[in-house]
Parts: C-alpha cells; sequence; structure tokens
C-alpha cells in the first residue's frame, strides 16, 4: 500500500509508531497531486510550501510526544470556500481569484491547531452554485472513475482528491447537498453535520441558513475523526450552538440491532436510475439483516423540496453576494467608469460566471416587491412543512435511509445548459438542508458500468452519532462497496 | 412561460448586474421556465403556517464592548482593487 493510499488512522498509527514521518506522507500525496492534478482539475491552489512545513512541524511535535490528536500530521484537502490566512481563497470565482484572506475560518485554525497538513485549496462550484463543479472558472473537475463525468459538486474537488488519494481526507461544504452527493459520484464518505454543530465562521457565505462545514473521507471512521476536529460551539458564528460533542469514533460498533430505519415512501416511486435503486435496495437489505428494524415512514413534501430550496437559498444568495462590489477586495472591472454605480454594475457582470448570476437573479426576483409572499414566504412556509415532514418520520424511526442522487455521475456538459434538470438532481439532498438535519453518504455499491452509487442516512438534529454508527455497520458488512478509481 | 425582458431587464438593475441582449433572452427563457416549475408551491395549503427562516431558535449573542485588536490596515488594503494610503478609492459617486 502506497502512503498516499492510506486513511487518517493508517497515516496516525504509522506516524505515532514513527515507521514514517508527516514530510513522507505529505511528499507521496504532493506527488500523487503532482502526476494526477492537470488530469483531474482537483485543486485550484496546491500549497506545497505550506505543507511541507507544516509537516515539518507536526514531525518536531510527534517527536517530542506533543500529539494533539489523530489529525496530526495528516495531509488535508480544503474546499476553496474556507478562508485560510495567507493561502489564495477563491471560492471558484473570478471574483475572488487574487483574494488572500487576512484571517483562519476556526475549522482552518481548529485543524492548524489540531496539527493538520493543508495541501491545498480544492475546486467547487463557483460560490458553491452547482452540482457538478463545472461552473468552476478554472474549468470542471473530474471523476477518477471515468474522466468524461463530473464528480459531483459542489465540493467536487474534495470529492475527487479524496477518492483519487490526492489527500487523505478533505473538508468540504454542503447547502444542498455539495459534500453528500460528490461523495456518492466519486465513491467516498461525505457528511453534512446538524446545521449548528459546525462553525461557519470564514466560510465564505452562499446560503446562511442553509450552509454547513463537513468532511469528506476513505471510511466511515475518518469522517467521525474529522468531524470531531471540526464540531463544537463557536462565539463568532451566532449560529453555532453550544452543545456537547459526543466522541464518535467511540460510538462506532459496527452493531445496528434494534435501530429503526424509515425508508421513505416518496423516495422510491421512479425516477431511480435501476442500478442507483438496486445498490441502495442492496444496502437496507445487509442493515435488516444485521438486526435493524425497517419500517415504512412518509415525506409527504419531498415533491416541494427542489422548489423551496431554490427560492430559498437563491434569496438568500443575492443578499450575501451583495457584498463584492469590487471597493474593498476581490474583481474589479476595468475604467474609465461613468460612477460608483457603473463600476459596481460592470465588476459584477464580469466577476461571476453564468450560474451565479442566475441564481442572483433568482433569488432577487423572488425578493422582489409583488412577489415576496407568492414565492419568497410561501417557501419559507412549505419549508416548515418539509421539517414537519422529518419530525413526524422521526417519532417512528431512528434514521431515514435515502439515495444520495437519483442517478450515478453524469457527463459533463450534459445538464449544464438546462439549469432545472441540474436543480431536480438535487431532489434528494436538499431536504436535509432545509430541516438542518445531519446525514451521510457512504459507498453501497457500483452501476454495471462501474460508477460508485452512495447511499445516505439521515438523523436526527444533533444525532450524528447515530447516523455514523448505522453507515459504519453498513461499511463493516460490505467493504468491497468502496471502489477504487483504476487512474494512476 | 418568459420572463419579460423589461422584468428581467428589472431584476437586473436591482441586482446591480448588466446582463448583454443575449443574457436578457437567455434569462427570460430559463428564469421563466424554472418558475413555472416552482409554481407547483401555489398548490400547497400552507394557511397559518409559520414561515422558517432558519432551523434552530436564534438569539442574540452579546458580549461585552471591549477594545479589541484589529487587523492592521496595511493587511486589508492589499486585498484592495484601488487602494489609496489608508483608504479604499472609489469612482465619483454623484454625478
Amino acid at each position: 500500500m502506497k502512503l498516499y493510499e492510506e486513511t487518517i488512522q493508517g497515516v496516525s498509527e504509522k506516524l505515532l509508531r514513527r515507521e514514517v514521518s508527516s514530510v513522507e506522507v505529505t511528499r507521496s500525496v504532493l506527488e500523487r497531486i503532482g502526476s494526477l492534478n492537470e488530469r483531474l482539475n482537483a485543486f485550484i491552489t496546491v500549497t506545497e510550501e505550506t505543507a511541507l512545513e507544516q509537516a515539518r512541524e507536526a514531525d518536531r511535535r510527534i517527536a517530542r510526544g506533543d500529539v494533539p490528536g489523530p489529525l496530526c500530521g495528516i495531509p488535508l484537502a480544503i474546499k476553496d470556500v474556507l478562508s485560510t490566512r495567507g493561502i489564495r481563497t477563491t471560492c471558484g470565482s473570478r471574483m475572488l481569484a487574487d483574494f488572500v484572506p487576512v484571517f483562519d475560518a476556526t475549522v482552518i485554525a481548529r485543524l492548524r491547531a489540531a496539527g493538520a497538513v493543508f495541501v491545498g485549496k480544492t475546486n467547487m462550484d463557483e460560490f458553491a452554485m452547482g452540482s457538478s463543479t463545472e461552473t468552476s472558472f478554472t474549468g470542471p473537475c473530474r471523476n477518477p472513475f471515468d474522466l468524461s463525468r463530473v464528480c459531483g459538486g459542489s465540493s467536487g474537488g474534495s470529492a475527487c482528491a479524496v477518492a483519487a488519494d490526492l489527500c487523505v481526507a478533505a473538508i468540504g461544504s454542503d447547502t444542498g447537498g455539495s459534500i453528500r452527493q460528490p461523495a456518492s459520484y466519486c465513491g467516498v464518505v461525505g457528511l453534512k453535520p446538524t446545521y449548528g454543530r459546525v462553525s461557519r465562521f470564514g466560510l465564505v457565505a452562499y446560503a446562511s441558513s442553509l450552509d454547513q462545514v463537513g468532511p469528506i473521507t476513505k471510511d466511515v471512521k475518518d469522517c467521525a475523526l474529522l468531524l470531531q476536529a471540526i464540531a463544537g460551539y463557536d462565539p463568532q458564528d451566532s449560529t453555532s450552538v453550544d452543545r456537547e460533542v459526543p466522541n464518535y469514533a467511540a460510538l462506532l460498533d459496527g452493531e445496528v440491532r434494534g435501530i429503526r430505519i424509515g425508508v421513505p415512501r416518496e423516495y422510491f416511486v421512479g425516477g431511480l436510475e435501476p442500478d442507483v435503486e438496486r445498490c441502495i435496495r442492496k444496502a437496507i437489505g445487509i442493515w435488516e439483516a444485521s438486526g435493524a428494524a425497517l419500517v415504512e415512514v412518509s415525506l409527504p413534501h419531498t415533491e416541494y423540496a427542489v422548489p423551496v430550496y431554490y427560492l430559498i437559498a437563491p434569496a438568500e444568495a443575492s443578499s450575501n453576494l451583495a457584498r463584492y462590489d469590487g471597493v474593498k477586495y476581490g474583481y474589479r472591472a476595468k475604467g474609465p467608469f461613468r460612477n460608483l454605480a457603473d463600476m459596481v454594475r460592470r465588476t459584477r457582470s464580469e466577476g461571476f460566471g453564468s450560474e451565479v448570476k442566475r441564481r442572483i437573479m433568482l433569488g432577487t426576483y423572488a425578493l422582489s416587491s409583488g412577489y415576496y409572499d407568492a414565492y419568497y414566504r410561501k417557501a419559507q412556509q412549505v419549508r416548515t412543512l418539509i421539517r414537519r415532514d422529518f419530525e413526524g418520520a422521526f417519532q417512528s424511526c431512528d434514521v431515514i435511509v435515502a439515495p444520495a442522487a437519483p442517478t450515478t455521475a453524469f457527463r459533463i456538459g450534459e445538464k449544464i445548459g438546462d439549469p432545472l434538470q441540474m436543480y431536480l438532481s438535487d431532489v434528494f439532498t436538499v431536504s436535509a438542508n432545509l430541516a438542518g438535519l445531519p446525514g451521510i453518504s457512504v459507498p453501497c455499491g457500483t452501476s454495471a458500468e462501474g460508477l460508485p452509487v452512495g447511499v445516505q442516512v439521515l438523523g436526527r438534529i444533533f444525532d450524528e452519532g447515530t447516523v455514523l454508527r448505522v453507515a459504519y455497520a453498513l461499511e463493516c458488512r460490505d467493504p468491497q462497496a468502496r471502489k477504487r478509481p483504476a487512474i494512476g | 412561460m418568459k420572463l419579460s425582458r423589461e422584468d428581467v431587464q428589472h431584476v437586473a438593475m436591482l441586482a446591480r448586474i448588466e446582463l448583454t441582449p443575449e443574457e436578457e433572452d437567455l434569462y427570460a427563457e430559463q428564469l421563466g421556465s424554472i418558475l413555472e416549475f416552482f409554481d407547483r408551491l401555489k398548490g400547497v395549503d400552507t394557511t397559518r403556517v409559520e414561515p422558517t427562516s432558519h432551523v434552530l431558535e436564534i438569539v442574540n449573542v452579546l458580549r461585552e464592548d471591549e477594545r479589541r485588536e484589529s487587523y492592521p490596515p496595511a493587511e486589508i488594503l492589499r486585498n484592495a482593487p484601488d487602494p489609496s494610503a489608508s483608504f479604499f478609492r472609489v469612482p465619483k459617486i454623484l454625478d
């Protein structure tokens, strides 16, 4: 096994036994990036020097027995949506192509304190708006299982980097499925925490009532370890919640006996790719055979989730992205200008890509006078009904199982010209964001063409523990479900 | 359904975005079909349903109003498109 193929636990054990150094592991990962990134386009920025410096520091800490935790010396990839002090943070946008933050996001500060090594900033849909990582100003990120296909999005670069061993683990963000869907398309594990579990301070805002930062990893145990490092209250984020963080890894016992798994009737009614359905059904069968109880549940407002999401998220985005005006940081169009307003308009028109402009327009429309009640307020009301659906379902079950996406990875260019079709591919993921619930995607097989399929496990608010436990039980019983891409 | 060109221009004005005539056509078409799909929400009975703006109860977080260190202006201005001494320079505001 090559060093770059290792998991967090694998590297951590080797580091503690002094079998390898963090510098050796980091070099192995950086070489892998060097040989594959041109083809995959998983990274926007590779931070070789920073990484080796951090790795040397981690090795010094290990040598003097000052190991803060399992992330010490581990090469991680960071979605380019998180502010990294002194490291360019582009958000996949021309608007921020040269932006170098003066501060670290809380998640980044926590990872630095944990001794992690940052190998680079990963590719993403511009401002996290997209389901395919095709809208990045640096061009699409490619799926390591089939370079003609998308890796999902918006955290596509992070999922791709984990799948192709361009890092040991990665950080993504999820507003409507942006961790879970690319994890599914790339055959890795991705978890969106409960809204409020992880600080959003320093996460470039897309839709503030939906955004969460979370881990993308090679297996479920790693997912627990990485979540542990980033979860917890942050006084700098007023929406983060001051609530004890359990020891997630300690909950992973491989058991699901007595757990009630809800199977929503509305999620299995057609529109699912047959291979996806087959893999999901197989996973459900494994859980049942392991002692979990299957319960049929109903989420009657499922068909409204996509419209509700695509009104609320763009509305919030249209407000959040008003800050890009060419004054304090970011892109500014070339003058001369007639006046300030002319500068702002031209800057935004040139700095934003087509999908970002589309969502700003959609959100502005939904918030504008005469349409606010019909669209925005109506969407917020139906959001309440979607939340209630889940509250009702969780009366009779402990977790809910769902596909992560209706299909396997589609082809680059296949949906980019038809935004509505792209939006509809988010049908199984947006509800968890609207209701604030934690959700994981874990590999559960491959299609006939060899493309990965992920099964989603959703849990109650703040019950990441059960979500991880159920996912881990599946991984233990079906270790072959995760395939590695043949790329190399 | 297609949005009118006037609607698109009005929304673009509100959003401080300048669109080319081709973009106006494209967005009129695309936003129109997206909104048409969203019209299915109109069939949902939301009488007496409170809107959700946030899933968790949000409370004000207050702290003492103490003097704290801020970022050095020079560091902040390094990201500015047109810095001048300790200011951000912009085109004239009034015609």
